[in-house]
């Protein structure tokens, strides 16, 4: 096959594909073609699409490649799809922020972090399918322990989990300063 | 801005903590102790006003900082003290939480500046599912359901007497005969059902086998608008989901047969 045929044939199969798609799997459609050329072709595509400016790029996803379109078309997009993405709260992201960055970890250890309960931000992460229970930990009661999905990294737009952000040290820790348009309590009490 | 959604703002006993530290613009590793002991108290009881739930882990964090609080008290030199923690800072348990927590929060942060999908990104739609059914049908709802239920029964004759027959049908019974309906019509109308249907038990008969067929999932119940026709038909697999529960019953029909 022609080296121009094969990233045809890349292009289409990452159109069809539902979701993210291993070079393994690519490689197995395509046999016997080299898995080196696959990666080669796969990066020129990458780089096609962002030369072209195209509406849609090619992006390393979960451990595979994964045809998105690029954030700067997103409000057309989302004009065009209607309904609203569903608006992830302040809890629900910090329990999953923990989870990433101290997997595998249980319950009681997520709520010593955060200071409270977390039952149903980890019911609704585990219907989201954002994290799954990956073992027990061996303690008394033999509790869960938690971990972050491929679906974790597909919409965070991660490759794999060591392309999250660097947790700062606690000597970096800064508080931010409080925005002016936020009423203090004390303000509320005056009242 | 309603004063309760300001309060409900605050995610727990360590949220709260960390906003008073800002507010009073006081280091985190220096945490004047008693101010903040104070504001936290104060803010409690401002939820109580509202009669918000103040949750036992704000409780808890209070009785903590009340501990501390008294601990400071104690000169530094206190043999007690010693004797317990080795003669350090009471606060400093509290300060490594709150660190670890405002990380944590910094990390959540940075994670919702990504690229997230469906909010700033986007992929291909996936393809329906395989049971979505026939273009723009939709499932129809059980008040829908019963509504066209009354008009079948509307619609049988008001002037029969109340016969107690010995020509009874049972539910199971019925669940074949619609399956074979549905196997060679593939689909047929709700009405369409009840063509045989001549007294109020024959439709309620019909109606719980048709009711049996959906639970199992042997068949579908659609329809294309609100109030329009309501189908029937037969979904993929549907003879694997009847086998499942009618099975004794074609088992005899097929001995007798």
């Amino acid at each position: 096959m022609e080296r121009d045929e094969i990233k045809s044939i890349l292009e289409s199969l990452l159109f069809v594909a539902d979701g993210p798609q291993s070079v393994q799997r690519l490689a197995e459609v395509l046999d016997p073609v080299d898995k080196e050329l696959i990666h080669e072709l796969l990066h020129e595509l990458r780089q096609d699409f962002e030369a072209q400016n195209r509406g849609i790029r090619l992006v390393e996803i979960a451990g595979g490649y994964q045809l998105r379109t690029p954030k700067a078309n997103a409000e057309a997009v989302k004009k065009f799809l209607g309904g609203r993405p569903a608006r992830m709260g302040k809890a629900t992201l910090e329990t999953l922020a923990i989870v990433a960055y101290r997997q595998p970890i249980t319950k009681a250890e997520i709520e010593a972090i955060r200071g409270v309960d977390v039952d149903g931000v980890i019911t609704t992460l585990l219907e989201r399918n954002l994290i799954r229970a990956v073992a027990r930990k061996d303690v008394p009661g033999r509790p869960f322990l938690y971990g972050t999905t491929p679906e974790f990294l597909q919409l965070f737009n991660l490759k794999d989990l060591s392309q999250l952000p660097t947790l700062k040290e606690m000597e970096e820790i800064s508080l931010p300063e409080v925005p002016a348009e936020t009423t203090s309590v004390d303000q509320l009490e005056e009242t | 801005m309603s004063t309760r959604v300001q309060l409900e703002f605050f995610e727990g006993p360590l949220d709260l903590l960390l906003h008073l530290i800002k507010k009073n613009e006081v280091s985190i590793t220096d945490i004047p102790i008693a101010t903040i002991t104070e504001q936290y108290l104060a803010t409690l009881e401002l939820m109580e006003t509202f009669s918000l739930d103040v949750a036992g882990e704000f409780l808890v964090m209070a009785a903590t900082l009340i501990h501390i609080k008294s601990r400071m008290l104690l000169p530094a030199g206190d043999e007690e003290i010693e004797d317990d923690e080795g003669g350090v800072d009471p606060r400093d348990e509290l300060v490594r939480r709150l660190l670890e927590y405002q990380r944590y929060k910094d990390a959540a942060a940075e994670l919702e500046q990504r690229e997230i999908l469906t909010r700033d990104v986007f992929v291909r739609a996936p393809p329906p599912a395989e049971e979505s059914g026939p273009r723009g049908f939709r499932e129809v709802s059980v008040f829908e359901l019963l509504g066209a239920l009354k008009r079948v029964i509307d619609r049988l004759p008001k002037d029969s007497f109340h016969e107690v027959t010995l020509d009874k049908i049972t539910v199971r019974e019925k669940m074949t005969l619609l399956l074979d309906k549905l196997r060679q019509l593939g689909s047929v109308l709700f009405e369409g059902l009840f063509d045989e249907a001549k007294t109020r038990m024959d439709v309620v008969v019909t109606f719980l086998a048709m009711l049996e067929l959906v639970k199992v999932r042997a068949i579908r119940i659609l329809q294309e608008e609100m109030g329009g026709p309501i189908m029937i038909e037969a979904a993929t697999g549907m003879d694997e989901a009847a086998e499942r529960v009618v099975l004794d019953e074609t088992e005899e029909k097929q001995d007798g047969a």
